[in-house]
């Protein structure tokens, strides 16, 4: 329960995003069945949500070791392109699967490796390949949309399991799986001791360097997952825009979920509602009908606020308004 | 003063051989790089129709920076080229290079995009009219519907971009005046297929699922593609319960009409290098001007002009 008090600012900023939407666009919350699975709008966030999502859960993890990773959107484009190559020359899907998680993963460690052995610094180690990663996907796509017709591998973009689409499931099973990782182990508060001091978690004994390698490396399997949920949902690797930018809504997720950019305390959970905002704000705006030129506007003014919300100095401000509110409650 | 020597007696050469001497043309292209699928394929045609003419291409890519194009260019006049084509990356910064290919006198054709400079300083621009390719688009959704009523949905391309602005615009002006055809809705999908799929996804469910909408216009075909597939996973119809028009024809689309799909695409043609030798050869054998501007044809494909045979043409283009 002290969980949930902990998501308190996250909750209920997504709860007022949502209520607004729903006040502009009222069929914004209705569900139903079609075609077997569920279909509106709030299914649709869930589903556009799952590369930020994914990214997310790899990005909190690498941000609570003092870390960032940038190198996610290209990653993305990589893997896509890998994944629509193998796809389009008849591979099968376990095949397709295997190699591009291998290969997000590979991405991940070479990060890793570059932060935590050569000591480079996060941003400018993750940048190279957030540069490189794209000529590379256009390398391997020859610069075209390389499309495919493969159901079983769109199956994972635009398939469905008892009604729910498949993205959903999958970003959540992830969210769960490293999750309980960190959380059921004590993994999670070595991470956060590594992000907090490095130096001093060595002296204590914590493989430091293993641990930071760890966490690019899922950074970079959650890209690869990501990727390939772009690719089968246009049926298609755009090497030039998959993933595009990506990387720097997972940020935002992660810092709207609470967790600082200088390392320590994270949560999965928050980020996850993090990156929830963000979409249930970008499919807000597309039901609202109001022209394109206010998307960046709109989304611009609710994230300030939602951070002004949660900034230390507010909730100072906030607390203390509070305990003034409790005195006089008892004083009369 | 032996350059202009040379470059005097090597015109009046050419004035004497005339068109026959065309085949002997070398000309040098600067193209902005490979940065669209539609790019690779005017890098291709350009390359076609040089060897269809006889004529020698020197292909310089400038990898998206106009440096590189001044680069190429100096480099063209240095090797004394017959004509030098440039697509130009930015609109400004060419007068300088442009003064020197002058001097030289080695005419200039600028393909696909127009520049900011004085216009004595090259032969021609070779471009699309893109409010003409939206006007095309909206005359034929106009003739499509007739006097039923329809609601558009319409993707832009990317915010603020000139496409997106133009290709609006002229599709506004073709149903001006048709109370019957109204855009109901209308958002960015940034020219890619992801955000068009995202977009016609929300339409569709802001729109009664989908069944108050008779026409899905996209700026370019990769946002129609994943509209298509929206439309489709709405469980409708793409092509008949929702008409989908759009501009560029590119070979995907093609499919998408072959399956029934699609219905109507609007091409900006690769081939801008094809017009440009024509006016190049006509410039060398009787020094004929040619205007200032020369808009390329914006061709209509619907599903009756046999898209399996337009798709097996264009596949092998590099779009």
């Amino acid at each position: 329960m002290t969980k949930l008090k902990q998501l308190r600012p996250q909750l209920l900023a997504l709860a007022v995003v949502l209520v607004l939407i729903g006040l502009i666009s009222p069929g914004f919350f209705s569900v139903t069945v079609q075609n077997g699975r569920l279909y509106g709008s709030l299914i649709d966030v869930g589903v556009r949500v799952a590369p930020v999502a994914l990214l997310a859960i790899g990005m909190t993890l690498v941000i609570a070791t003092k870390g960032i990773d940038l190198s996610v959107g290209a990653v993305m484009a990589i893997t896509g392109a890998v994944a629509a190559t193998l796809v389009a020359d008849g591979h099968s899907v376990p095949v397709v699967l295997a190699v591009s998680l291998a290969l997000g993963l590979v991405c991940g460690i070479w990060n890793g490796v570059l932060v935590a052995f050569l000591d480079i610094q996060p941003i400018i180690a993750t940048l190279i390949l957030m540069v490189a990663g794209r000529g590379i996907a256009q390398l391997i796509t020859g610069g075209v949309i390389l499309t495919f017709n493969d159901p079983a591998f769109s199956f994972i973009g635009s398939g469905a399991v008892l009604g729910i689409p498949m993205p959903i499931l999958i970003w959540l099973a992830m969210g769960l799986a490293v999750g309980l990782l960190v959380r059921r182990s004590a993994l999670g508060l070595l991470i956060e001791a590594v992000g907090i001091n490095r130096r001093a978690s060595m002296l204590v004994g914590v493989r430091a360097r293993f641990l930071i390698l760890a966490t690019y490396a899922i950074s970079g399997l959650c890209a690869a997952m990501a990727g390939m949920i772009v690719t089968a949902d246009i049926h298609g690797a755009d090497a030039n825009n998959a993933g595009l930018w990506l990387e720097l809504d997972a940020i935002l997720a992660v810092v709207i979920g609470g967790t600082s950019l200088a390392g320590g305390r994270f949560s999965i959970t928050a980020s996850l509602i993090g990156a929830l905002i963000i979409q249930a704000l970008n499919t807000g705006i597309l039901m609202s009908g109001w022209p394109p030129e206010f998307n960046l506007i709109v989304k611009a003014v609710v994230i300030v606020a939602i951070l002004t919300l949660q900034s230390p100095a507010v909730a100072d401000e906030l607390s203390v308004l509070r305990g003034m509110l409790r005195r006089k409650g008892a004083k009369s | 003063m032996k350059r202009k020597l040379l470059a005097a007696s090597s015109v009046a050469c050419l004035m004497l051989s005339g068109a026959a001497f065309a085949a002997d043309l070398t000309v040098g292209f600067s193209q902005i790089g490979s940065e669209s699928g539609w790019r690779a394929a005017e890098t291709t045609v350009t390359q076609q129709q040089a060897k269809e003419r006889g004529i020698d291409l020197k292909f310089a890519d400038a990898q998206q920076k106009q440096e590189n194009q001044i680069k190429a260019v100096r480099g063209f006049i240095a090797q004394g080229v017959d004509a030098i084509l440039i697509a130009p990356v930015v609109a400004t910064g060419w007068d300088e290079v442009l003064g020197e290919a002058k001097e030289a006198e080695i005419p200039v054709i600028l393909l696909d995009r127009q520049i900011d400079a004085p216009d004595d300083l090259y032969l021609t621009a070779v471009t699309s009219d893109q409010v003409f390719e939206g006007k095309v688009a909206g005359e034929w959704l106009v003739k499509d519907v007739g006097d039923k009523a329809c609601k558009v949905v319409e993707l832009q391309g990317t915010t603020g971009s000139s496409p997106a602005i133009n290709r609006k615009k002229g599709f506004e002006e073709a149903i001006a005046g048709k109370s019957n055809i109204t855009i109901a809705r209308s958002q960015t999908g940034d020219f890619t297929r992801t955000k068009g799929k995202e977009v016609m996804e929300s339409f569709i469910k802001a729109e009664n699922g989908g069944k108050d909408i008779c026409a899905v216009y996209a700026h370019n075909d990769d946002m129609a593609v994943g509209a298509i597939q929206a439309i489709k996973e709405a469980g409708l119809k793409p092509g008949t319960d929702i008409k989908v028009v759009s501009i560029d024809a590119v070979p995907d689309i093609f499919l998408a009409m072959q399956a029934g799909e699609a219905n109507a695409t609007v091409e900006l043609t690769p081939n801008m290098a094809g017009p440009a030798f024509d006016v190049l050869e006509k410039f060398k054998a009787d020094g004929t001007l040619p205007p200032k501007w020369i808009q390329t044809e914006s061709k209509l494909f619907t599903q009756a002009d046999d898209p399996k045979g337009v798709y097996e043409s264009k596949k092998d283009l590099g779009y």
